[in-house]
């Protein structure tokens, strides 16, 4: 029998072209996708939304300077984040004296000097493991070493120093691993071209490989110094304030502290009628903070990666 | 200073291969700070598990084993009934990974396989400005929002703080975790798969679901397992939206704690615990739990991680 | 500041020396002074043996070719001469390798000391992301032969001039090196490895990322400088070798009887002329006449 061919027109073949008939299914599943984004971006919203509201009233009415420069209080009217904000900023900077040179030194090892042993392996096993210790863990180790242990007497305990260093041990594999990768995207061909003119390996590492790698290595320690900079748990360890108390004065590091994070948790804690309005404008102070600081570190990478 | 323009062939001797003495001094004591920072991690490392196993030993060794089965969770009142805060924890996982499971994926899907470089460029830094967020300020959201406009609403029974609002508020917290490693591992199969598969004329759905997503199921199931150990450790959503309460719980709309919120509130009136007989020790075994519990998630992840590089 | 190490017994011209006035007819049977000699030479990476048994001599201002197919060790073997495969992890040198009579494997060797002395010039042109002066004067900073000012000034034209460079880039050395074209570039970085004074110069298939121009005038450099300097160039290909080589060394690969493994093998290694015209081993007419590989 033969088979007749089915008359063919231009209608049949786009219609042939766009499919037998409409794609349901791929369009629901791309729906579907779409809502979990909305989802994410509902969230911060409301996130954003729920921490505002009396907080920029707070500031507004008693201002961000004068908010930020009155010290803890019973009182809600009169409290501010003075101690707080000493107490985050300290940190921030004994993050960057210690964690960074640390972790840079490290990576440098591992990367540049490290010949492929054993041991180098270990160490790279043991800093990827270190960066999943959840954060309260730290908290553990610097109560250990920094307020009830050995470190006692330089750190005056539960100080800002144990909180600064607390919080350097805690950035440290996360500045390690981002430093190491960036040292890592650096092209051999460039460091070929240094030892092969008789340069030792320190010269072509400070010479050749640091310049290239530094945006990298940089970003990855604001993103870190960002990270640690809202950690609240480990300080609840290390004895962070949560009552008033007098001192928390810039270069004060043996001193008692406290830090943003921890006021915040303190207040929320508190009353929500009296104490909304205050949490909400420590929140946004915080949100200031480590949001422009997590900028400031994802715009060097972009500009980073556009380079590339 | 005698110019140098031409070269010095000729014979040499061993003395004038051997260098300069002063660049090689430097290098030495570059070559030995470098290490000694490289082996400070290790020792922190060392640090952690020394400590962590030590203060543990020494609280279990103040207790009788079978207190740990005690139904309550009250350290200051001397009862240690382990299985609350880790009931508290597997219910908060359970609560996080269910809301940040699937999200996480699907966002990762859409990033990866569907979103133009425009929109990626805009829906990305979203994620990030997310996980960058502190999670006490979560936390608050939890208690403030998430407890009073979603969980009351629907469980009007039920305590306002509970292990459910905790939960949902580690999940937000958990997403952007879930999206980045998936969408690495999806980004990671190669394009050739996905041409031979509309190249036999599949829809795009179909390539997606049946080809890409199992591709990189390795490193989607390393992103899940990821996100079960970030949810395990967060401390402060928890802390601050859980309740607190030291009783079993039965589902996740009691109130409760976790492990990591039992050591925040220990430690949280720290002036007033330390010395009092092992209640501080307590948090030292509870933290060694939650070591043991996130270092085996961990290694576990990053076998499935290596398993995704090896492949491609 | 004094220049670190310049050999004491030093036979070479001076700066002031005029280099045309030495004589280039010498014939290569009135054979020159052997700068590297070589026994029994092999390459490990890790227990797989990459090359063995080279034994060779090169000669003070010769250009000496290792030519053969790819994957026959002669880069591994170049690598040898100013022991970059130091950088290695896993590669080990067994064997001699002399130098002017010292053995280069040494302990009392330094290899960056022997890097100043023995540069080298890689496949793809590798400038530092640093301006064309920089570039030039990074490896006389590191050695101390000179510091910023005038006697870098000097260092730098010089070198740019013994690579052919100069008068392209004079008016703007302070610019990137990595505007500069292909060929350019591969200049550059023969200048960058002649400024800090070597004796020899690797060349490692210094023109194969090059156009048939480019590759031109780094072959009439090279004829250029090799009064000045010895130079080992590897290539893969045979009519460069035939062109600008004095000697060549002819490689290949055998495949081991007992395992499914590769190992390079050098063939032959005879003055150019008569490998190309008259080679004693049938594997390299072979491979020259190009019936294999």
């Amino acid at each position: 029998m033969a088979i007749t061919a089915p008359e063919i027109t231009t209608d049949v073949v786009r219609a042939r072209l766009q499919g037998e008939k409409a794609d349901v299914s791929g369009a629901a599943f791309k729906d579907l996708l779409v809502a979990c984004l909305a989802m994410v971006l509902a969230a911060l919203i409301a996130l954003i939304a729920s921490v505002s509201g009396e907080g920029i009233d707070v500031l507004w009415r008693r201002g961000i300077v004068e908010f930020m420069s009155e010290p803890f209080s019973i009182r809600p009217q009169a409290a501010g984040v003075y101690q707080a904000v000493v107490g985050t900023v300290t940190c921030a900077v004994i993050v960057a004296v210690f964690a960074f040179p640390l972790g840079l030194a490290s990576a440098i090892y591992l990367e540049e000097y490290a010949s492929d042993t054993f041991f180098t392996r270990a160490i790279d096993v043991v800093i990827r493991n270190l960066a999943g210790v959840p954060a309260v863990v730290y908290g553990l180790l610097g109560y250990a070493l920094f307020v009830g242990g050995p470190f006692k007497e330089i750190t005056g305990g539960s100080s800002v120093l144990s909180a600064g260093l607390t919080l350097s041990i805690l950035v440290l594999p996360i500045v390690v691993i981002t430093s190491a990768e960036a040292i890592r995207a650096v092209p051999s061909a460039l460091r070929e071209g240094g030892f092969g003119v008789g340069a030792t390996r320190w010269e072509v590492t400070r010479t050749l490989v640091l310049p290239n790698a530094l945006p990298g290595v940089l970003t990855g320690t604001i993103l870190g110094l960002a990270r640690a900079l809202g950690e609240a748990a480990p300080l609840i360890l290390v004895g962070a304030a949560t009552s008033g108390f007098s001192g928390g004065e810039p270069g004060d590091l043996t001193g008692r502290f406290t830090a943003l994070p921890n006021i915040i948790a303190t207040w929320s804690k508190l009353p929500p009628r009296n104490w909304t309005g205050n949490t909400q404008a420590a929140i946004l102070v915080t949100l200031a903070l480590v949001l422009g600081i997590n900028a400031v570190g994802i715009i060097l990478r972009n500009r980073f990666e556009k380079k590339k | 200073m005698t110019a140098i323009s031409s070269p010095t062939p000729g014979p040499v001797s061993l003395e004038d291969l051997a260098g300069d003495p002063k660049r090689q001094r430097v290098e030495r004591v570059v070559r030995a700070v470098l290490t000694v920072a490289a082996l400070t991690s290790v020792l922190i490392s060392i640090a952690i598990i020394y400590v962590l196993f030590r203060d543990a030993v020494a609280f279990l060794g103040s207790i009788r084993l079978s207190e740990l089965n005690d139904d309550v969770w009250l350290p200051r009142g001397g009862r240690f009934g382990l299985l609350s805060p880790v009931l508290g924890t597997l219910w908060v996982t359970l609560v996080a990974v269910v809301i940040a499971g699937p999200i996480g994926l699907g966002a990762a899907i859409y990033l990866s396989e569907y979103a133009k470089p425009r929109v990626r460029r805009i829906v990305k830094p979203i994620v990030e400005i997310l996980a960058s967020i502190p999670s006490v300020v979560v936390g608050f959201f939890a208690i403030r929002f998430i407890a009073p406009e979603i969980t009351e609403k629907i469980f009007s029974n039920s305590p306002s703080q509970n292990l459910l609002v905790a939960g949902i508020g580690v999940g937000l917290l958990t997403i952007p975790l879930m999206t980045s490693v998936s969408e690495d591992a999806l980004r990671a199969v190669p394009m050739s798969l996905r041409e031979a598969s509309s190249g036999l004329g599949a829809k795009k759905v179909t390539t997606v679901v049946r080809v890409v997503v199992p591709a990189a199921i390795s490193g989607l199931v390393a992103g899940l397992i990821l996100s079960i150990s970030r949810a395990i450790g967060e401390t402060m959503v928890v802390f601050l939206a859980a309740g607190g309460t030291g009783t079993r719980p039965d589902s996740p709309l009691d109130g409760g704690l976790t492990i990591t919120s039992a050591m925040a509130s220990v430690a949280s009136g720290t002036d007033n615990v330390v010395g009092v007989g092992n209640t501080f020790q307590s948090i030292f075994f509870l933290g060694l739990v939650l070591f043991l519990i996130t270092l085996s998630l961990n290694v576990v992840a990053d076998r499935f991680v290596r398993r995704v590089r090896q492949k491609y | 500041m004094t220049p670190i190490s310049q050999p004491q017994q030093s036979t070479a011209p001076t700066a002031t020396v005029d280099l045309t006035a030495q004589t280039t007819d010498e014939p290569l049977e009135r054979a020159k002074p052997k700068v590297f000699e070589t026994r029994d030479l092999a390459v490990f990476y890790g227990d797989f043996r990459a090359v063995r048994d080279v034994n060779i001599a090169v000669h003070q201002s010769e250009i000496t070719a290792f030519i053969g197919p790819s994957g026959c060790g002669k880069s591994t073997v170049l690598r040898c001469f100013n022991r970059m495969n130091d950088l290695i992890d896993i590669a080990r040198v067994d064997g001699h390798l002399t130098f002017h009579g010292v053995d280069l494997y040494d302990k009392a060797v330094n290899p960056v000391e022997v890097r100043r002395r023995i540069g080298m010039v890689f496949q793809k042109p590798n400038p530092f992301p640093k301006s064309i002066y920089e570039n030039v004067a990074y490896a006389p900073r590191l050695a101390g032969l000179a510091k910023k000012g005038s006697a870098m000034d000097e260092i730098v034209e010089t070198s740019l001039r013994k690579a052919a460079l100069w008068d392209e880039v004079k008016d703007r050395q302070k610019k990137s090196a990595l505007g500069l074209s292909g060929g350019q570039q591969q200049r550059l970085c023969i200048a960058r490895a002649l400024a800090v004074n070597p004796e020899v110069v690797l060349m490692d298939e210094p023109c194969s990322a090059l156009d048939p121009i480019a590759t031109g005038r780094i072959e009439d450099l090279m004829e250029e400088i090799k009064q000045q300097y010895t130079i080992i160039i590897v290539t893969h290909n045979m009519q460069q070798a035939a062109r600008v080589s004095d000697r060549c060394a002819f490689f290949t690969t055998e495949v081991s009887e007992t395992s499914d493994t590769r190992t390079g093998v050098l063939v032959e290694y005879d003055a150019t002329e008569k490998m190309f015209s008259n080679p004693s081993d049938e594997r390299t007419e072979n491979y020259v006449t190009g019936r294999f590989g």
